[in-house]
């Protein structure tokens, strides 16, 4: 491996017919670094994903992961990297025990018995080991699929969406591992759609279109979107939004509980809007800092869907 | 109350559904007009043009008109002449002709001293539909072949029985018993159907469940995939071939004749194959039901070209072109040899060959298609 950057990736490129999904997309990621991929749906992800990991091969661009080209060495990347896919694709009429050897046997591991029973122990699944992987819940499943490929302990973690339809608990117990694997030097990659996986996260790129449109240490994605914003409480909140929602400035407005949080890029613009609404009855303004939540609503806020070939879920 | 709205909304989108999935749509379509073409055109009950050898230690004026009226008859195809026991044996238990007629020695002369030579008609009774009607005709043809000659003979000797006598001989099926040539058949058109289907479905259902994507993401390579895939099957095809062989013996009292070490070989071969083409199809079917359907498709022909239904030598050209790319007529061909002619591995290699380049055809081509990306 080359000194301390697991992916290393410069124009990748790749069309589905005549949709480019992905478009000239560089990525640098750190050992040891969580990586978050944010984006809407469609924006190319997915796409990115299997192309770093040797699942796609793309059009244009060239790179490396873990040292391997990935033009050219998907096999010896396929052997060092562990990819949970967004749909569960473990087999379900294969049982716990079963599943976790099929994938010990595919990477050709030594201790094989060994290895299989400390991931069942470390899911805490001794005495259901037999059970077939299709009758356990959702989070179950998750977990399955995270200790599956994790069997060959791999040195890079490629999470798509990984906690989509899973309860809160399940998903805080999820990233309590991530967390522990990062911290034992495995590098996760992984796309999101939840704030509070962005938050785990110690850097982001925001996707729309097939194209990054930003790169930066998750504690300063605010800074750099240079947002401003102002927290509107009492008085008649839907009357407020109402006149606000469409304001000149006004970039997204989102209802927190008992407040109005307003942002925009321009603010000039911003205050005046605000200004505006100031004589409303019992009504209390206050600019505040834009903080990591109302950048990330600005992200999602800023485009629909980009309904993508390759990423269709 | 039946409403004709709920009629028409399902009715309009189970034909946009239709019209999306165009392999089945097409597979309807062409169904159809397959079975037109195979039943209106190239299967022939009623055989004729089938390849005969004449094995002839006579010659004169009245074999010539023999032979001339054998060929007018379009019964058979007079495709060697030759003069000894031997060479005539070969030809028919290689199954390069279906029949072998005898002129004996003296034919001639003793034609019309009134000693009443034997022609003799070795028919290969293995497949008893295609000797039938030669069998059935032989008598007719000498009759029409030898009248205008028997104004040349003595008085003594018209009218009265014929100045000659036919002999048939059927050889292999001495019975003509049917289940001979259909027991071995069976066996091809079960194997073709069972493990061309179970294969074609490896790939698709990996697909529809979504497991395909964490196998791809693994470092299994596609050549290990196809071998891991096909070969369990293998043990299933050869308890199928069990079960047809006892029942063969036991049940039909079909003899096997033949080298079980070439039949070993013989039907391993033709199992891949058909795990092969399945496996193929697996890499072009999207769906699970799209593979039943092309898996369909491909069991047509192999049953109706492939000679294990209708004589295949009784079919036009073009049609004995595409049977000779179906492996089972290769294999039925192989196995009736073996079984009922009790052919060794020597007698059989002008098919066994053609078999495993079909096999290494079908593997090549599913390995280029399969390339282990999800591209």
């Amino acid at each position: 491996m080359t000194g301390e950057t697991v992916i290393d990736v410069r124009g990748l490129t790749k069309s589905f017919g005549d949709k480019t999904v992905v478009d000239h997309f560089d990525l640098n990621v750190p050992r040891g670094s969580i990586y978050g991929f944010l984006g809407p749906n469609g924006s190319g992800k997915t796409t990115t994903i299997r192309m770093v990991c040797g699942l796609l091969k793309p059009d244009e661009g060239e790179g490396t992961c873990l040292g391997y080209d990935v033009l050219h060495e998907s096999t010896e990347i396929k052997a060092h990297v562990g990819y949970m896919t967004q749909r569960f694709s473990l087999y379900e009429d294969l049982s716990i025990r079963e599943n976790l050897e099929f994938f010990a046997r595919l990477y050709g591991l030594d201790r094989m018995r060994q290895r299989v029973d400390e991931a069942i122990a470390s899911l805490g699944l001794e005495g259901r080991a037999g059970q077939l992987a299709g009758s356990l819940s959702g989070g179950w499943k998750q977990r399955l699929a995270l200790a599956a490929c994790m069997i060959h302990e791999p040195q890079l973690l490629l999470l798509d969406e990984p906690t989509a339809g899973v309860d809160p608990k399940a998903r805080r117990d999820f990233w309590d591992t991530i967390r522990h694997y990062a911290s034992q030097g495995v590098t996760t990659l992984v796309s999101t759609h939840y704030m509070d996986e962005v938050v785990q996260c110690d850097r982001i790129a925001y996707i729309a279109y097939g194209k990054k449109l930003l790169d930066a240490p998750t504690a300063e994605i605010p800074d750099q979107l240079g947002l401003h914003a102002f927290k509107l409480d009492n008085g008649d909140l839907d009357k407020l939004s109402e006149k606000l929602k469409h304001a000149p400035g006004v970039d997204i407005l989102a209802r927190f509980g008992a407040s109005i949080h307003v942002c925009g890029k321009d603010r000039e613009k911003l205050a005046a809007a605000v200004d505006k609404v100031r004589g409303e009855p019992g009504v209390r303004v206050a600019e505040i800092e834009a903080g990591l939540e109302e950048a990330f609503i600005y992200l999602m806020a800023e485009s629909d869907d980009n309904f993508g070939v390759g990423d269709a879920a | 109350m039946i409403s004709f709205s709920r009629i028409a909304a399902v009715f309009i989108k189970e034909l946009v559904q239709m019209r999306r999935d165009r392999p089945t749509f097409a597979i309807m379509i062409m169904v159809p007009v397959m079975q037109l073409a195979l039943f209106g055109f190239a299967i022939n009950t009623d055989p004729r043009h089938l390849p005969a050898a004449v094995e002839l230690r006579d010659e004169g004026p009245l074999t010539r008109s023999f032979l001339a009226s054998l060929r007018q008859s379009t019964y058979v195809e007079i495709t060697d002449i030759v003069h000894t026991d031997a060479q005539g044996e070969e030809l028919l238990r290689s199954g390069k002709v279906n029949f072998l007629i005898v002129i004996p020695e003296n034919f001639e002369s003793d034609f019309v001293r009134g000693e009443r030579p034997e022609i003799l008609v070795a028919a290969d009774a293995s497949d008893p539909v295609a000797a039938s009607g030669v069998v059935g005709a032989i008598g007719e043809i000498a009759r029409r072949a030898f009248e205008p000659e028997l104004e040349r003979l003595p008085v003594r000797l018209r009218g009265g029985a014929p100045p000659y006598n036919v002999v048939i001989h059927r050889q292999y099926n001495p019975e003509g018993v049917t289940a001979f040539n259909i027991v071995p058949g069976l066996l091809g058109v079960i194997l073709t159907m069972t493990m061309t289907m179970i294969t074609s479905i490896a790939l698709t259902r990996e697909r529809e469940r979504g497991t395909y994507e964490a196998l791809l993401s693994s470092p299994v390579r596609p050549l290990e995939i196809m071998v891991g895939k096909t070969t369990p099957y293998i043990i299933v095809g050869a308890i199928q071939t069990a079960i047809i062989l006892l029942a063969a013996r036991f049940v039909f009292h079909i003899p096997f004749m033949g080298d079980a070490l070439a039949f070993l070989l013989v039907i391993s071969v033709f199992i891949l194959t058909n795990l092969m083409l399945g496996y193929l199809i697996s890499t072009v079917a999207k769906t699970q039901m799209q593979a039943m359907q092309m898996t369909f498709f491909v069991f047509l022909p192999s049953i109706l070209l492939s000679g294990f239904m209708f004589p295949f030598r009784a079919m036009p050209v073009w049609a004995r072109a595409i049977g000779e790319v179906i492996p089972n007529t290769h294999f039925l061909r192989m196995v009736r040899e073996i079984m009922l002619k009790g052919a060794g591995l020597a007698d059989i290699a002008g098919d066994l060959g053609p078999l495993v380049l079909i096999l290494l055809v079908l593997a090549g081509i599913a390995l280029l298609r399969f390339r282990g990306t999800l591209d």
